[in-house]
């Protein structure tokens, strides 16, 4: 495993087991699978910016797209009447044509992403709350069976949980990520350009083509996102439906090991770099020493803290290296 | 005495001087020494520890071991500042200005005179003209540096450097991006400062340079001290002879070739940068047409234009007889055009990536199948270029922003090598790379021609276009305004045509 992602996973580690030390709730089956099925819910999304943050670029939209998706599914379905197999290829095709929209404003008219997508960051939500009225959606009790997409556990045997549902889900996407990222010429095409953009140009790579994939990846999982969010809590409020996620995702990606800087990102670590965001937030309600209002601070602080440690401890690593070689130098 | 041995001492003297980096041994008990009033070259090959010889001088790194001396007396360079207290001061090969900021602003950056607590804008105004008069720098204070040339932004770094009061000017590669004429001015300015007692150390790849301006030269090699040569010993061969530790008895390797068909045809090609200028010229196979000219006359333009980076606004393209009009780079490339950038580091490799994956780099497509990668294929791809290229490499995973010049640009050959080009489009190929490397990139060239490739190379070195050419285009201003075959190539000839004497 790469030292990275060691790193943020040991990180994990120490958080989970203080809060397990600290709360008797914290290991019941009921909490875990809870915590397994945000983790995957914010893992999908997570996964999606990595692809966007390893071309150099962000996506500020997430929360919004979710929100779009959240509350666009229930609306057509419940208000519109379309039945649900025709709802969710829309939502779907949606997503994919904002990172379609990004990706060409980004590419051919050379906006920043930040300015693009902050500004789909309010167009979205904006929308949303639009064609809704601000009403909350939700499904009530119709569409049991798709529902069972985000909400059905999969019984492990000898465990007293299941498996959730989403937590499959993001297996796929993370297996199927992993392999286009790591396996295929268009993931090292993403990684080298994400570096320098124009020398991969002049090696015959289409990068405004690879620019526009990585947002449509990200779009389009911030939609299965979107859906699997609303499928599973069943009530989507357009003011504050994914409110924050972008920056759930992308804390993720970055304690993943993806830089902010492009070329670099591992899926395996940015689903642990999920998986500690819920860890924390879990944390925070269940220890009573912690007051649940200050929530972000204790989030901010310890991704202040894992990436600064990163930081300190590649310093102190290379200084060390150079120290050894300096004297084996001498001594020779 | 000590005080006579102060006076009796030089200027600035380095004494068994080492620093390491991680897996290189940087320098290795250097030493050197620099009078009042003297110029002092130091060449050697890339990674022979010039740089950073350099930098520990202009305190921008300290020495594990060693000292340095200045007045006899040893100083603690320990920041920039200490090393300009000491009246040393560096001009970087990247000019270190921010070309936002006027002429005065920059001259005073981080020193600015004040009046009441404000910038004391008069004051910078006279004194900024003073310094600049001292380089013979005729442009005002308030113009912004964006819109000098290099040749004039550099002369702003020399006056920064006075206005300090240095006694020391290190100038690392100074005239890598700068035309004939600003060289020229640049060494009048060099000269005028020496005679005023300026002390300068001259650090550069062009030996014409160093003959012409050097009172002495000190040859490192491999962070060593190689040798040194007072100013009647100065020559050609002496100084290559010591930066490569061996003798080069022929450095431009050249046979003759029979040319064969024609490989690129260029008719009437306007490029957005001299649209009122079309071009027409052909290269065959097997032949290698130099494109001499000044800086700034449009051949990196052209061949940008010809590899699809700038599209054409008209003309026709063939490559191997097939006509293209190049959008991409990628449309170029799928004919066997390719284009060996000028700027290495931003165009030519993607400089935090390893070895193996710069190699691979432009061939992943054509070995990939349904789109996943061929990593057998890979290496293998890899091991063939370091070898072939020579390629001073620990192993294929070394990061490419680690080797040297000479290396990153035979990393960049080796990319398009692996895609067997028919027509290779070169651009400054050895500019910035020592002497060893330039000569295995002459190699290469003759090899590659001899295999019938067409090879086109841009070059701002008289000495490089009269030794590999064939045939040599000359431009001025955007037009081609002559053709020389090689038995008319002489500097002066192609200065006539690149100055666009023969129009006027």
């Amino acid at each position: 495993m790469n030292k990275k992602v060691l790193g943020i996973f040991g990180l994990l580690l120490a958080v989970f087991l203080i809060t397990a030390l600290s709360s008797d709730a914290f290991l019941r089956p009921f909490n875990l699978e809870n915590l397994v099925r945000r983790t995957a819910l914010f893992g999908i999304i997570s996964v999606g910016v990595a692809f966007v943050i390893i071309t150099g670029g962000i996506d500020l939209s997430i929360g919004s797209v979710v929100c779009l998706v959240g509350c666009g599914l229930p609306y057509m379905v419940m208000i519109l009447k379309l039945p649900v197999f025709v709802a969710i290829p829309i939502v779907l095709l949606v997503s994919l044509l904002i990172g379609l929209f990004h990706g060409l404003l980004i590419t051919k008219l050379r906006l920043q992403p930040f300015v693009v997508t902050l500004c789909g960051l309010l167009f979205y939500r904006g929308i949303t709350r639009g064609f809704t009225r601000d009403q909350t959606m939700g499904f009530r009790n119709e569409l049991g069976g798709f529902r069972k997409l985000a909400t059905a556990e999969i019984p492990i045997p000898g465990l007293e949980f299941g498996l959730p549902m989403p937590c499959v889900i993001l297996v796929i996407v993370a297996v199927i990520a992993a392999i286009f990222l790591n396996r295929t010429i268009y993931g090292r095409y993403l990684l080298a350009l994400g570096r320098n953009e124009q020398a991969a140009k002049y090696s015959g790579i289409n990068t405004d083509r690879m620019i526009i994939i990585a947002y449509m990846i990200c779009a389009f999982l911030s939609g299965v996102g979107g859906m699997l969010f609303v499928l599973d809590v069943n009530s989507a409020q357009p003011s504050d439906f994914g409110n924050f996620y972008e920056l759930y995702a992308i804390a993720a990606a970055v304690l993943g090991g993806c830089s902010l800087r492009g070329g670099e990102g591992y899926i395996l670590g940015v689903i642990i770099g999920a998986a500690l965001m819920q860890v924390l937030r879990n944390m925070i309600i269940l220890i009573d020493a912690i007051p649940q209002n200050i929530e972000f601070a204790v989030i901010g602080a310890v991704i202040l803290a894992g990436v600064s440690a990163d930081e300190v401890v590649k310093r102190f690593a290379a200084r060390r290296k150079a120290a050894r070689e300096f004297a084996a130098a001498k001594g020779a | 005495m000590p005080e006579a041995d102060q006076t009796d001492a030089p200027l600035l003297e380095v004494r068994k001087v080492s620093k390491r980096f991680p897996g290189v041994r940087a320098l290795h008990e250097v030493n050197l020494h620099l009078g009042r009033g003297e110029v002092l070259a130091v060449i050697g090959e890339n990674g022979a520890g010039k740089s950073t010889l350099m930098k520990i001088l202009a305190g921008v790194q300290e020495p594990d071991d060693g000292g340095i001396y200045v007045d006899g007396v040893l100083a603690r360079l320990d920041s920039v500042e200490a090393a300009m207290d000491h009246g040393i001061s560096l001009i970087h090969q990247e000019l270190n200005l921010a070309d936002n900021l006027d002429v005065g602003a920059n001259i005073f950056l981080g020193r600015e005179p004040l009046k009441r607590g404000f910038i004391d804008r008069a004051k910078i105004r006279i004194e900024a003209a003073r310094y600049l008069s001292m380089v013979g720098l005729d442009v005002s204070p308030d113009t912004i540096v964006g819109e000098l040339t290099i040749g004039h932004q550099q002369m702003v770094e020399i006056a920064k450097a006075l206005s300090v009061d240095s006694r020391v000017l290190i100038m690392d590669e100074p005239t890598s991006s700068l035309s004939t004429k600003e060289t020229q001015s640049l060494f009048k300015v060099v000269k005028d400062l020496r005679s005023e007692g300026m002390s300068v150390i001259y650090i550069s790849h062009r030996l014409g340079e160093v003959k012409e301006l050097a009172d002495r030269v000190t040859v490192l090699r491999d962070g060593e001290n190689a040798g040194e040569l007072a100013r009647d010993g100065v020559s050609h061969d002496a100084m290559v002879k010591m930066m490569v530790g061996r003798d080069i008895s022929q450095f431009y390797s050249r046979t003759q070739h029979k040319p064969g068909e024609v490989m690129l045809e260029v008719e009437g090609l306007r490029t957005p940068v001299h649209p009122a200028h079309p071009l027409s010229f052909q290269v065959r196979a097997g032949e290698i047409v130099g494109m001499a000219g000044l800086v700034g006359a449009g051949r990196t333009e052209m061949l940008q234009t010809l590899f699809g980076v700038t599209p054409a606004l008209e003309g026709r393209i063939r490559v191997a007889g097939r006509e293209v009009t190049p959008r991409e780079p990628v449309d170029a490339i799928e004919l066997g055009m390719m284009l060996a950038p000028e700027d290495r580091k931003q165009q030519g490799l993607v400089l935090g990536m390893s070895v193996r994956d710069n190699l691979s780099l432009a061939s992943l497509y054509r070995d990939s199948s349904r789109g996943f990668l061929n990593r057998t294929r890979e290496g293998e791809i890899s091991a063939e270029m370091i070898a072939k290229m020579r390629v001073k490499t620990p192993n294929e995973h070394q990061i490419v922003q680690f080797l040297s010049g000479g290396n990153q640009q035979k990393v960049v050959l080796g990319k398009w090598l692996a895609m067997e080009p028919k027509v290779l489009l070169l651009d400054e190929p050895t500019r910035g790379i020592d002497v060893g490397a330039k000569q295995e990139i002459y190699r290469l060239m003759e090899e590659l021609a001899g295999r019938g490739v067409a090879i086109l190379f841009v070059s701002s070195e008289m000495e490089e276009v009269m030794g590999m050419s064939d045939r040599t285009l000359v431009m001025h201003e955007g037009r081609i305004t002559g053709e020389l075959r090689r038995d008319e190539l002489s500097e002066e000839s192609i200065m006539r045509l690149a100055t666009g004497s023969n129009h006027n």
